[in-house]
């Protein structure tokens, strides 16, 4: 089985956020790290080769040069090959572009399943992975919690309001992964010093004119400070009456 | 909360992207399996055994042992990574791992028979077999050069008879490597195996620091070990005391995560916490105990840093050892000790891993050489004269 699988580099969760000219991040002094959704993709691309007993998993991101380091986890967990396709502005790529650039490099090789993280955290968009299947008229499964490949179908379990869903679908296919799907694998100092061994192949990338722009980024605004109505019983009529009139959540 | 380095002068940007690498796995492992029952082992005087293999799996057990012993074949700057990760979980899970690492493994590679290499190695680097160093005695900790422990050899064995004391991992462990006075008064080095006629190891209780750590006392009465459980390559005291400077190299590390893990835990506190009507971050009376330990954190980190460079490139002393360990576990102390007082009653709770980062690291200020030892080992560095002796 032929598996590629797609990780970006983004902000730490935990990481304390800046603006930069009005409308991209500051860089400096954050720590980036692997999308998280990213890792439950490679996981299960981890299982899927295991699975199928023979297979090879390329991981591909489209970013910037700093990116090496989140595909060197990638390998190290236990993927084949990496492939950087490098842009020094795709940080502040949007997900049509993304996606554009990752159709053209999908396009040009043999593949049978293509896993994505269902959202990198720093965008939040949830597009990449669908618009790429769209591109490619592949068909598409959305955060998936089970996966289950036999005699080149796809049986794909997901969250929907209230149950589950069953979808079946042919090879090749997308899917674009959620928690739940697999525990993803920490990296060990041995699959990291294998990882160095590995070919990470780096082809600076053309992404076009962006299909996006961003205008304008602001921090949110500071919280009010909260207000104290009263104490004991005789403050919940205020209360309940600022949670109707000024809140609205009653 | 999620754990949030304090990265001041973006220390961060010293690191390639294989320690970046390392230590982000390291740093998810311990907060994803390490952090969660600490405290509890702590509180009930137990070590988390069920992470040995894990670690093992992981690689953490033997960074710097080339990979064809069994070990991860890494540089010493990531073994300090890693000792710095797992000591903000605790010390006492860290000592396991210098133990482990620069007190068992190290001594059988550099000092061991290519036989006593093959059968440990890869044992002990994947957690299977636990190891343990004996050194010290009940009368001689600063002064090892004293030992009582005596060996000589009938025919094909040696036969040891003696007492170590502070033992980490003593009675847990599969192979002791037990340091002993010849009859020529040379020191050498036995694997003494679990189960050995003549040889306990009762663990030493009742401790209010180091609770996740076995500590034992090691009797040896008539001990008998064939020779091929010597270590053949020990050239006296000397080869025991390059097995500390390993130990000490990673502590130096270690005490760096104790002290981030207590800044963390006291930086969230203070901006939570109000008091006369504002948070605790708003006294300038915090701000600069907070200034302060920041500066301290930070200068511990680039000194650890500048060590393990030194050590990579094979330029490092052990004098330099003695001041970053002695600085930065005495740097460490004093911050835990002043997060304490910031978090108030909180702080004695276990609640808070501040007050047994704090108890932890009153052991760690005196062992592998003690706060005054290294203080002598650095003044003889720079006068040129030693006062060890009046």
């Amino acid at each position: 089985m032929k598996i590629i699988t797609f990780v970006k580099r983004v902000p730490s969760t935990t990481t304390r956020v800046l603006i930069k000219d009005g409308n991209a991040l500051d860089p400096t002094g954050v720590e980036f790290i692997l999308n998280p959704y990213d890792e439950f993709a490679i996981e299960e691309a981890i299982q899927q080769k295991d699975k199928s007993g023979d297979g090879h998993i390329l991981v591909m991101s489209f970013g910037s040069a700093d990116s090496q380091k989140e595909l060197r986890t990638a390998l190290a967990m236990g993927a084949d090959e990496a492939l950087l396709l490098q842009n020094p502005d795709a940080p502040n790529a949007d997900g049509a572009t993304t996606a554009r650039t990752l159709t053209a490099a999908v396009k040009a090789r043999e593949f049978d399943l293509l896993l994505f993280g269902k959202q990198s955290v720093d965008k939040e968009q949830h597009g990449v992975g669908p618009a790429v299947a769209t591109a490619l008229g592949i068909p598409c499964i959305t955060e998936v919690t089970k996966l289950d490949i036999t005699d080149g179908t796809v049986r794909a379990e997901r969250e929907v309001e209230g149950g589950r869903e069953i979808i079946e679908a042919p090879l090749p296919c997308a899917i674009t992964c959620q928690k739940g799907l697999n525990q993803p694998r920490f990296a060990s100092l041995k699959g990291i010093m294998a990882a160095k061994r590995k070919t990470l192949d780096i082809v600076d990338t053309d992404m076009g004119t962006p299909l996006v722009e961003v205008l304008k980024m602001e921090m949110p605004p500071e919280r009010p400070a909260g207000r104290i109505l009263g104490e004991g019983v005789a403050a919940v009529p205020a209360l309940i009456t600022a949670l109707r009139e000024e809140a609205k959540v009653l | 909360m999620a754990y949030q380095e304090l990265d001041y002068f973006r220390f961060s940007e010293l690191l390639n992207e294989e320690e970046l690498m390392v230590r982000d796995q390291v740093r998810a492992f311990v907060d994803e399996k390490m952090m969660p029952g600490i405290a509890e082992h702590w509180e009930k005087g137990t070590f988390p055994t069920e992470i040995i293999p894990q670690m093992g799996k992981l690689g953490l057990l033997g960074v710097t042992i080339p990979e064809e012993c069994g070990g991860a074949g890494m540089s010493s700057t990531i073994y300090g990574l890693v000792c710095q990760e797992i000591e903000r979980c605790d010390s006492g899970i860290r000592s396991f791992v210098s133990v482990q690492t620069s007190l068992v493994m190290y001594p059988i590679f550099s000092y061991g028979s290519e036989e006593q290499k093959k059968y440990w190695l890869p044992k002990l680097s994947s957690g299977e077999a636990i190891g343990c160093f004996g050194l010290t005695e009940p009368d001689f900790g600063s002064n090892p050069g004293g030992m009582r422990t005596k060996c000589h050899q009938e025919g094909d064995e040696w036969v040891i008879s003696g007492q170590k004391m502070w033992i980490t991992n003593g009675t847990v462990a599969d192979v002791s490597l037990v340091w002993a006075r010849d009859n020529e008064g040379k020191i050498q080095g036995f694997l003494v195996e679990k189960g050995c006629e003549g040889f306990t190891a009762p663990e030493q209780m009742h401790k209010w620091s180091l609770r996740c750590s076995v500590t034992s006392e090691l009797v040896l009465e008539n001990v008998r070990v064939p020779e091929a459980n010597r270590l053949p390559k020990v050239r006296g005291l000397k080869s025991a005391l390059g097995c500390l400077t390993q130990a000490r190299y990673g502590i130096a590390w270690g005490a760096v995560g104790a002290a981030q893990a207590c800044f963390d835990e006291v930086l969230h506190y203070v901006k939570e916490r109000e008091i006369f009507d504002k948070p605790l971050a708003a006294f300038q009376m915090t701000q600069d105990k907070l200034a302060w330990m920041a500066t301290e954190i930070t200068k511990a980190q680039l000194l650890a840093w500048r060590l393990g460079r030194m050590k990579d490139e094979g330029t490092m002393h052990s004098h330099q050892v003695s001041m970053a360990k002695r600085n930065n576990v005495k740097v460490a102390l004093d911050i835990a000790r002043e997060c304490r007082t910031i978090l108030g009653a909180n702080g004695i709770t276990l609640e808070y891993q501040t007050g047994r980062h704090v108890c932890n690291l009153e052991t760690v200020l005196t062992y592998e050489g003690t706060h005054e030892i290294h203080a002598l080992v650095i003044g003889e560095a720079v006068t040129g004269i030693p006062a060890y002796r009046s």
